[in-house]
């Protein structure tokens, strides 16, 4: 059984919901983000997403696109993002890591490569935004041989005939896009997201994590509770954010702020 | 004049006519379905060659990109769709547009016979509105209310602001901060026109950050918004689209070389940014095998020089903007900012069709750098008495490199795919001159 496949099973037998911050390698720079990382199981994370940056995030928000450029300034390339797993590993051999980014850095990387290296690192999952079921076939085979679950985007633009073709293509957990609209944006409402989920349900035995559009401690217990588990991202993102001196470096409060938000909505997921 | 009118896209006034000018288009369109044709690309999932092309982009964006390939197709089939388009090319964007003979600039270099296809003749100035007004049509068909685009140069946000003020349309340009400040006068005539120009300060703040913006823009108004692309890129169908909206161009070369020739030309040379204007003209020609289609890339400061836009000699393959194709990046697939002295070939990427007949050896692409794109503005200004486009002069410039080289009997044309005075303050300042 996959980390992934043992972490949500070992919340259903606790009865709550998995809380899955997310963080950008190299935000805003490798040793900061490697702690942050490190700290995140013990502040209340089930699974994490690190952000693999990409020169131009065309569905993210303005949150993301900032936090992508201070990684790339001090350095994100894949094999940076592969060390800070290593090194997370060396800790936490049972919390699941997702890697999430656009298409072009892993082509850039060769695709075989970055599978057998993302898995050897200790990379669970892949999130690629910009590669649909239609166009994943050269990734199929080599993340499967690695062991990588390819996890697929549900939007609420996804219709039912579709859904089925994505969902075909789909391993680990699904991720449910809660909004039409870019990261960090706008927020559904928890009717929206039930009727989502009994879509889902009919056609999926996945577990379902909803994403985009929670930042609030209460979004996020409810959202895990009708899914689940929660994405936090872009709330988190920006709180880093406000912590930055005006060279864009990390100050003393940079991880406290980041990790009161995350037991914040720790404890909410969990109460 | 009739003599002059190509096959495709032609209205008359009286509805025969018409009638029979949608089977014409109907009977081009079977027969350029033809086996072994170069022309039958791309797939039906969009990939033409070996893998270029395609769709990738995020799912929320997915569904919509499969309605407009269905509605596209829809159109495609309907003679009243052609019939109307051709309505609006002749009588709004003023097609067809004339083939030139350039005698003073022929006799100058001393070798090809030299024509201009004078597409900086339609309204608004430049090839832009073949497409735009194809795709409006579309847009209206299909209900959608609002339209989003991307702009570099500001050719296609103007075409785009044009035809939503034609239809009462509401109207949201996406450009980069750098673009808005480079191109003040096109700037002014989108807000004339009606439409919201908004400023993209992300990355450079050029062409490929207005295309991330218009995206985004996009993925948040799904329910009543078209995303008009200006150009041969992005998520199928719209490479595929654009260059049947812009093949309006080469089918009328086609004829009018046949009227003042008699024959085919022996080359066409067109600049490329994304390629929707090379496209265009390349398009019909790609079965004749005879003619040899140079696309000419944005060179910038040297080929070599780190500061180019030539994105099929420089670049590798990769995925940008919904489409694999040749991308200017670093060794870790991220894209480096593209530089041309024109704005509108101010672009990392090209579209797949141009990578795939790089590939296939059909087509040659080329550079031209800033300071022989400015030499040759002069050039067909003094010589023809046309003012190009800086991108159109890129094509100019190889036109007159190579020109002499060619025997008197060797027919050559260039695209003006746009007129130049938007450009007129650019190079002012590089000619050291102060307006």
């Amino acid at each position: 059984m996959s980390r992934i496949a043992r972490r949500f099973a070992a919340l259903k037998q606790e009865g709550r919901g998995a809380l899955i911050p997310y963080l950008e390698a190299c935000d805003p720079d490798f040793q900061t983000s490697l702690d942050l990382l490190k700290a995140m199981p013990e502040a209340g994370a089930d699974l994490i997403e690190i952000g693999m940056p990409f020169s131009d995030p065309s569905a993210d928000g303005p949150i993301i696109q900032l936090a992508a450029r201070r990684g790339l300034k001090a350095g994100a390339t894949l094999p940076r993002l592969f060390e800070m797993v290593k090194s997370f590993r060396e800790q936490d051999n049972d919390t699941p890591i997702i890697l999430m980014g656009y298409l072009n850095p892993i082509e850039a990387y060769g695709i075989d490569r970055f599978c057998v290296d993302a898995s050897a690192a200790g990379i669970d999952g892949l999130i690629i935004v910009d590669m649909p079921p239609e166009e994943a076939g050269p990734m199929q085979g080599p993340a499967k041989a690695a062991g990588l679950d390819i996890i697929r985007l549900i939007a609420p633009t996804t219709d039912d005939n579709r859904l089925k073709l994505v969902l075909n293509h789909a391993s680990g957990f699904v991720y449910y896009v809660s909004i039409t609209g870019i990261t960090g944006t706008r927020s559904a409402s928890d009717e929206d997201l039930r009727a989502a989920l009994v879509r889902l349900r009919a056609v999926t035995d996945l577990p379902v994590a909803i994403g985009f559009g929670i930042r609030t401690p209460e979004q996020a217990a409810s959202a895990s509770r009708i899914a689940e588990g929660a994405v936090v991202a872009s709330a988190l993102l920006a709180t880093l954010a406000k912590t930055l001196d005006a060279a864009d470096q990390a100050t003393p409060s940079t991880l406290p702020s980041v990790l009161t938000q995350l037991r914040e909505l720790a404890a909410a997921v969990r109460s | 004049m009739d003599a002059f009118v190509a096959p495709c896209y032609t209205a008359r006034p009286d509805n025969s006519a018409r009638e029979r000018s949608a089977a014409e288009t109907a009977t081009i369109m079977t027969d350029g379905a033809r086996a072994n044709s170069l022309r039958n690309g791309p797939d039906a999932s969009g990939h033409f060659g070996d893998g270029l092309g395609g769709r990738f982009v995020a799912e929320t964006l997915m569904p919509l990109i499969l309605e407009l390939d269905a509605a596209y197709k829809t159109a495609q089939a309907d003679p009243a769709f052609h019939k109307e388009l051709a309505f609006y090319l002749k009588d709004y964007v003023g097609r067809p547009s004339p083939l030139w003979f350039a005698k003073r600039l022929t006799d100058q270099l001393g070798g090809a016979k030299i024509y201009m296809k004078r597409e900086e003749l339609n309204h608004t100035g430049s090839h832009k509105l073949n497409n735009v007004m194809g795709q409006i049509l579309l847009a209206r068909r299909m209900g959608r209310t609002r339209i989003v685009a991307e702009t570099g140069a500001g050719q296609h946000g103007v075409a785009t602001a044009t035809v939503c003020a034609l239809f009462g349309m509401q109207c949201v340009i996406y450009m980069g901060a750098t673009d808005v400040e480079r191109q003040a006068p096109n700037v002014f005539r989108m807000k004339l026109l009606g439409a919201e120009v908004v400023p993209v300060t992300s990355g450079a703040g050029t062409l490929k950050d207005a295309m991330n913006e218009a995206m985004r823009d996009w993925v948040a108004n799904v329910h009543d918004t078209y995303f008009l692309v200006g150009t041969v890129a992005g998520p199928h169908p719209y490479p595929a689209m654009v260059r049947d909206f812009q093949s309006v161009i080469g089918d009328e070369v086609k004829v009018q070389m046949e009227e003042a020739e008699g024959r085919l030309p022996d080359v066409i040379v067109a600049a490329i940014g994304g390629g929707s204007n090379a496209m265009g003209i390349f398009h019909p020609f790609l079965d004749d095998l005879s003619v040899r289609l140079i696309g000419v890339e944005a060179a910038g400061h040297g080929l070599d020089s780190g500061k180019t836009a030539a994105s099929i000699e420089r670049g590798t393959r990769g995925v940008l903007h919904g489409n694999r194709t040749y991308l200017l990046q670093d060794e870790n697939g991220q894209i480096i900012e593209a530089h041309s002295i024109s704005a509108g070939l101010d672009y990392p990427g090209v579209g797949p069709e141009h990578s795939w007949l790089h590939e296939i050896g059909r087509a040659e692409y080329v550079g031209i750098t800033d300071d022989e794109a400015l030499d040759a503005f002069q050039t067909c200004t003094r010589t023809e008495g046309i003012i190009p486009a800086l991108e159109s002069a890129h094509a100019v410039a190889h036109a007159t490199k190579i020109a002499p080289t060619l025997s008197p009997e060797t027919l050559l044309v260039i695209n003006i795919s746009g007129r130049g005075d938007k450009d007129i303050f650019t190079v002012a300042e590089h000619l050291g001159v102060k307006l």
